[in-house]
């Protein structure tokens, strides 16, 4: 059990820098997601924690301890990896005891150990087999057996369900969840997967090409991005955004076309003082809904229409077709015929608006 | 490609069993040679069917060659073997050794000039034995090898092929492993002990049947750096049996001794066989 501090940690390979300084604090049994595109650095940035890659500068703390220096088998840690990395020549048992057995256990402390993990994970009956053996998900129960028999003070997860089918990746992410609840350990867990990250962790970091875009709890990405980028990578189908300008009294943005759109009265007060500037107003395609004639605010000309069963997704146009995309997500079954034009509202409270420039928030 | 046509069964068969008779008459013929007496071998046709000096000539080939008659004194082909054995499998271990060591530094480790020290292995890829004969000659007889199953081994040792081999294998191996490996605490040798070499066994297996086969059949490095009797390897044996100037070589014993000569490859090949060819096929890691 222990936190984990990261004090403006960089990396750069050569000239090229890969993560800009990122500032965090993980509190002690505490599930952090580090979520963003592939590419953005969030791999390196765990196995920075891990040991794995240097630290070019600043400061990995585990517990009170600096670790910088430390190897990996040092410092405390158990990784689970993107292809599971088991041995291919040893047996489950092997497998979860080896690092045990470096450690110079007691062999019937390793068998404790080993066989407490598998009856958590439902290994029991599998500790003769080989990881060939096995099918995808239990490959990837045997290497969070490993992680767990050597109870590290912080668990780091690189991306562990991606290499699962659909469904077994639900699944796996509810066992994740729930074992990380029961053991109450620390975990770092990286992944691109944007319900992943909503799902499982108590605060989401959003990076992006090496620098913090965002860091806290889920609802609060989802209902507060601090940046276009935030606002665009969480949630799914994404959200939609429109460049456009304030107008003059600072209270509407106007819409292609000419219409203008009230903000309300919070995001009115704030954009009060700089009427007239060029906005990016994002909202989210469950935030719009189809309405009578005499309410609507814009409207859609569809495109194309996707049946969920639960929900519908309408991708079309606002205004007419050379107008911008736009989706809008509606509850139910709704099949409205390609070209169609349906009266549009876009519910005030949940408008967010952007800094054209920089993507930040106003 | 499936066809089931009548006679291209026949032909197809009929091709395969021509190849294996091309292949295997020559050696029924030593066999035939190897079981009759020196009269009957010589005689025009020789006998088609075994006959019944096996045991004896065997006996003889195996214990004493030819024997003090042929001029030179002669051992048998048990010792011969025994030279021949030593060689090969001193060849296959010292090579497998050596280069899974060194593909090991190559691939793990960051030296400097590592890559230099690959390029130069690699290199050497391009000289066989017969290309460096000479030099290699004249550092073995300075270090007085000459005539010792060092000097036998050791010049052969060094291979490149092997190194590339190992080195080819060891790339093969995801990173994920090596840092598993690193996380749960292995140093170096651990992790080359219990992962790399248990990784590696089928490739070691095909290596060991090609090399040791190689050190069998080694004919032009023994026969320059041996000249006592006693570390006569059994290929330059049967060579030498066949120096008898004007006299007539005695085929029977000859004969027995190339059949005696080709088990402990075939023994290698079969025991090995299976690991062999996993060893050449297997993809997976």
């Amino acid at each position: 059990m222990a936190k984990v501090s990261l004090r403006s940690v960089r990396k750069s390979y050569g000239a090229t820098k890969v993560i800009h300084g990122v500032d965090c604090e993980i509190a002690d049994g505490e599930f952090l997601v580090v979520v963003g595109p592939s590419g953005c650095g969030k791999s390196t940035l765990l196995r920075m924690v891990a040991g794995l890659e240097s630290i070019t500068e600043g400061e990995i703390a585990i517990g009170e301890r600096v670790v910088n220096a430390l190897e990996p088998a040092e410092r405390d840690i158990a990784m689970v990896f993107q292809n599971y990395a088991l041995y291919p020549h040893m047996s489950v048992f092997d497998n979860m005891a080896y690092g045990l057995k470096i450690r110079r256990l007691s062999k019937d402390e390793i068998r404790r150990r080993v066989e407490e993990a598998a009856g958590i994970l439902e290994l029991g009956a599998l500790l003769d087999r080989k990881p060939r053996q096995l099918s995808g998900g239990q490959r990837q129960r045997v290497a969070m057996g490993r992680a767990i028999v050597r109870e590290p003070s912080v668990f780091l997860f690189d991306e562990p369900l991606s290499n699962l089918d659909a469904k077994l990746r639900v699944q796996m992410r509810v066992e994740i969840k729930r074992l990380q609840e029961r053991l109450g350990i620390t975990s770092l867990y990286v992944t691109h997967d944007q319900v992943e990250a909503m799902t499982l962790g108590h605060r989401l970091l959003v990076l992006s090409e090496g620098v913090v875009e965002q860091l806290g709890a889920p609802i609060e990405l989802y209902e507060k991005p601090a940046t276009r980028f935030v606002a665009g990578f969480i949630g799914s189908p994404s959200m939609n955004f429109l460049e456009t300008k304030l107008t003059d009294d600072g209270r509407h943005v106007v819409l292609p076309g000419g219409d203008t759109l009230a903000l309300d009265g919070a995001a009115a007060a704030a954009n009060g003082t700089s009427p007239g500037r060029p906005v990016t107003l994002g909202i989210r395609p469950e935030h719009l809904e189809i309405v009578e004639e005499s309410r609507a605010s814009a409207h859609l000309t569809v495109e194309l229409v996707e049946q969920l069963g639960a929900d519908s997704l309408i991708h079309g146009r606002l205004g007419d077709e050379s107008g911008p995309a736009m989706t809008v997500r509606l509850q139910g079954i709704h099949a409205p015929g390609s070209g169609e034009s349906l009266p549009l509202l876009a519910m005030p409270a949940h408008i967010h608006l952007f800094d054209p420039e920089s993507g930040v928030r106003v | 490609m499936v066809e089931s046509r009548r006679w291209l069964i026949w032909l197809t068969h009929g091709i395969l069993l021509l190849g294996v008779a091309v292949v295997a008459f020559p050696i029924y013929v030593t066999f035939v040679a190897s079981t009759h007496s020196l009269q009957d071998v010589v005689q025009s046709p020789m006998p088609v069917l075994p006959g019944g000096e096996l045991v004896a000539n065997y006996l003889q080939a195996l214990a004493e060659g030819l024997g003090e008659g042929a001029g030179t004194q002669s051992i048998g082909a048990g010792r011969m073997m025994l030279n021949s054995l030593v060689m090969a499998l001193g060849i296959a271990f010292g090579k497998i050794a050596i280069s899974i060591i060194a593909a090991f530094a190559i691939v793990y480790f960051r030296f400097p000039f590592r890559m230099a020290a690959f390029w130069l292995i690699f290199f050497t890829l391009m000289l066989p034995v017969e290309v460096r004969i000479l030099p290699t000659y004249q550092v073995v007889a300075d270090l007085g090898m000459l005539d010792s199953y060092a000097g036998l081994t050791i010049p052969l040792i060094a291979s490149a092929t092997a190194t590339f081999m190992f080195r080819q294998v060891f790339l093969a191996v995801p990173d994920e492993l090596t840092e598993a490996a690193r996380i749960d605490g292995a140093g170096p040798l651990r992790f080359f002990w219990d992962v790399l070499l248990p990784l590696s066994r089928t490739n070691i297996a095909a290596l060991f049947v090609i090399l040791f086969i190689y050190g069998w059949n080694q004919y032009l490095w023994p026969l320059l750096i041996t000249t006592d009797q006693s570390l006569l390897t059994i290929v330059i044996g049967i060579n030498r049996m066949l120096e008898v100037g004007d006299d007539q070589a005695e085929w029977q014993i000859v004969m027995a001794t190339t059949m005696l000569a080709m088990i402990p490859p075939i023994l290698v090949v079969v025991a090995m066989q299976k690991l062999f060819v996993k060893g050449l096929v297997e993809t997976e890691k």
